[in-house]
């Protein structure tokens, strides 16, 4: 078997440093919120981990597509390695974006564009992982999770736009054009210091969970290969 | 014993006058409609089924004349979402029991020319579904539902769903989960449509202004053209082995 | 007529196919014997399009398969274990159904023709559900000739078929192949094969173990040549 990389062990590292930084600036470095107070401190994790379980559909919606002209099985593994992680991404997103709406909103929940679309992508993660439950032959459940990753994100925009059409209550606190919408208040320096920070250090730990896990998926396909070997 | 050779003729290509992927989307077309009169199961499946939806929505909403004009067009559309993945499953089975998905295969014509076969037949029998539900429930509910904007929009919606569904139904079928899978498949991606064609239909039936209902029916075109051409592109990958 | 070299095909980590090397004349009648499992119906089903190899090059008439996969789909006709046939139609619907997909030329008269080849002529406006097994397997070979195919592949015809259908079966099979026809049969039947085929392949471990010439051996010896053919 192939030992653990040094550069994967080096980028654990860093991530696990990136992310006490994070943690740090997020409670001490930002400032506290004037209206909401420190509850508003999950909006830093929250819209980072929403906006890099997008980018992992981005990923397994790619890699779905080169999957399918080329056929090399690698590809096949990065798709579901993305699709796990951003299901975990966005239900991490969903929770703190609970977590932050009752105190703000007064309840947990709120159907409203981003909130409902967030919900039906994870829903749609959900229907790849069981698609692929349902297949036995690996090339089959390989080519039709590409074309379900592929279909899944087109749909995405078309249906934030068809929910977006309705009234929202979300607070639109990047590029926001209703300053009564509950919730919204704009980011002094420091807090988009910290965003942006807290962006980056999301896409570090998308990108080492992901190495990890296409690691384990090459590794369970050679064990399959050698499990066959022997009973054979 | 009759002589086995055929005339010269059929070797070669059919001298008829269209070509031949229209010859064989229309046989394919043909083929689900005169088994299905025959056989009837699944017009009455899901017309039945279409009833008796409405039958549960009446209770489940009083669907009394003032909440009535708001919540028609929900409900009409939760009874034809649901009705259709019934067409959507059974169609594609058929070719799947007795392995005639292999028998068209086969057969010297392009991958799409299924797809899209499929994809029509199934369209037909959503819209003889459709075109069965509104009188009856403008009957039960003192409603007229036959304004030209709301066929439109059903129409348009319809497209959309069977444009998706027929590919989802293709990959469904040829797993182990089957008929469950679909509907789990097929409605997160579908919602742009049903949330286009709810707004657009209650717009025609309470005379809402034509500005209002347009951003409607232009995401209905949108997804409608954008995913019938991703569908006939990726069709191939999900039939050939 | 056809020619395959080295042959392989892998179902994700399991292989089924192993370099296979195998050939037919115009005109010969191939029977492939060999255990369950050996990779009989995946080797058809690559001979007839339905599948792709995964290494590997498969000539029918000339043309590769998968590249002109449409040319030869035209010079085939396949009978497998399933019949291919829509129960909800009459016999005669099905065959202008497949008339149509195929684009046969003076169809109603090519129909009638095949229906009576086959036996079939008396039941021709039944509904094929409810036709015995016998009978669907008679009227899936009259599809499988209505175009008038230059290549025949069989798999297992015979099976679940009772000794009178298997009779009329082979009375059918013989008409076909007496008109110059190249044809490939499996098959487990070695007593059936005996009078029909010209030549005899054993496929075992995913290759061509062994083949002889129908001329060269003896009826009787047939299952002790199998056999011998398995071991090695």
């Amino acid at each position: 078997m192939q030992p653990k990389p040094r550069a994967l062990s080096i980028l654990d590292t860093v991530t696990a440093v990136l992310f006490v930084l994070a943690t740090l600036m997020v409670f001490l470095y930002a400032p506290e919120e004037a209206v909401m107070g420190q509850v508003q401190r999950v909006f830093y994790f929250h819209v980072a981990s929403a906006w890099v379980g997008m980018l992992g559909f981005l990923v397994a919606a790619v890699s779905g597509v080169v999957y399918l002209v080329k056929g090399d099985r690698k590809w096949d593994i990065v798709g579901l390695a993305a699709i796990e992680i951003s299901l975990v991404f966005f239900f991490v997103a969903i929770v703190m974006g609970a977590i932050w709406a009752k105190p703000v909103w007064g309840e947990w929940w709120t159907w409203d564009p981003r909130l409902t679309t967030a919900s039906i992508v994870e829903l749609v993660y959900a229907a790849y992982i069981m698609l692929r439950q349902g297949i036995e032959d690996p090339d089959r459940r390989a080519r039709f999770g590409a074309v379900y990753a592929i279909l899944g994100f087109i749909s995405v925009p078309l249906t934030f736009v068809s929910i977006r059409i309705f009234r929202t209550i979300h607070p639109v606190v990047i590029g926001n054009s209703d300053p009564t919408a509950k919730g919204s208040f704009d980011m002094s320096p420091k807090m988009l210091q910290t965003f942006l920070f807290s962006l980056f250090v999301f896409s570090f730990v998308f990108a080492d969970l992901l190495w990890h896990r296409i690691r384990l998926g090459r590794l369970a396909d050679k064990v399959e290969e050698l499990r066959l070997k022997v009973t054979q | 014993m009759q002589t086995l050779q055929a005339p010269p003729s059929t070797r070669e290509a059919s001298r008829s006058a269209y070509p031949a992927f229209l010859r064989a989307l229309g046989a394919i077309v043909w083929k689900d409609l005169a088994a299905e009169l025959r056989s009837r199961e699944l017009l009455s499946a899901m017309f039945v089924f279409a009833l008796l939806v409405i039958l549960i929505f009446n209770f489940a909403l009083e669907l009394e004349p003032k909440t009535r004009a708001s919540v028609t067009s929900g409900v009409l559309w939760v009874t034809f979402a649901f009705a259709g993945t019934l067409g959507l499953n059974r169609s594609m089975a058929m070719e799947k029991d007795r392995g005639c998905l292999d028998g068209l295969l086969l057969a010297p014509v392009d991958r799409s020319a299924i797809y899209f076969g499929k994809a029509i037949g199934n369209l037909v029998f959503m819209g003889i579904v459709e075109l069965i539900v509104l009188p009856v429930y403008s009957v039960l509910y003192s409603t007229n539902l036959f304004q030209p904007g709301l066929l439109l929009v059903i129409l348009l919606g319809s497209v959309g769903y069977v444009a998706v569904g027929t590919l989802l139904a293709s990959m469904a079928v040829q797993t182990r989960t089957r008929d469950v899978l679909l509907p789990i498949l097929l409605f997160p991606l579908v919602i742009p449509v049903l949330v286009a064609a709810v707004k657009g239909s209650s717009g025609f039936l309470q005379g809402a202004d034509m500005a209002d209902i347009w951003p409607w029916i232009n995401l209905l075109i949108v997804y409608d053209v954008i995913f019938t051409a991703v569908a006939f592109m990726v069709f191939d990958y999900v039939v050939e082995e | 007529m056809i020619v395959v070299n080295k042959l392989v095909k892998r179902f994700g980590p399991k292989t089924v196919l192993r370099g296979l090397d195998f050939r037919v004349d115009e005109g010969e009648f191939v029977a492939i014997l060999g255990p369950n499992g050996a990779g009989k119906t995946t080797f058809l089903r690559i001979l007839s399009s339905l599948s792709r190899p995964s290494l590997g090059e498969v000539r029918i008439a000339g043309h590769r398969l998968p590249a002109e996969a449409s040319v030869v789909r035209r010079l085939l006709g396949v009978v497998s274990h399933m019949p291919l046939l829509y129960g909800d139609l009459t016999a005669e619907e099905n065959l202008r159904f497949y008339a149509r997909m195929y684009g046969v030329s003076h169809a109603e008269q090519r129909i009638t023709e095949v229906l009576e080849l086959v036996g079939l002529a008396s039941r021709r406006r039944d509904l094929v559900r409810t036709f015995s097994r016998g009978m669907q397997q008679r009227l899936a070979i009259g599809r499988a000739v209505l175009h008038d195919p230059e290549v025949m592949l069989f798999d297992e015809p015979h099976t679940g078929l009772d000794q009178d259908a298997c009779i009329m079966l082979d009375n059918v099979l013989r008409e076909v192949a007496a008109r110059g026809r190249t044809v490939v049969m499996t098959s487990h039947d070695l007593a059936r094969l005996a009078d029909l085929a010209s030549r005899f392949d054993v496929l075992s471990r995913g290759i061509i173990a062994d083949s002889v010439q129908r001329a060269n051996i003896d009826p009787n010896n047939l299952l002790a040549f199998y056999r011998k053919s398995l071991e090695n």
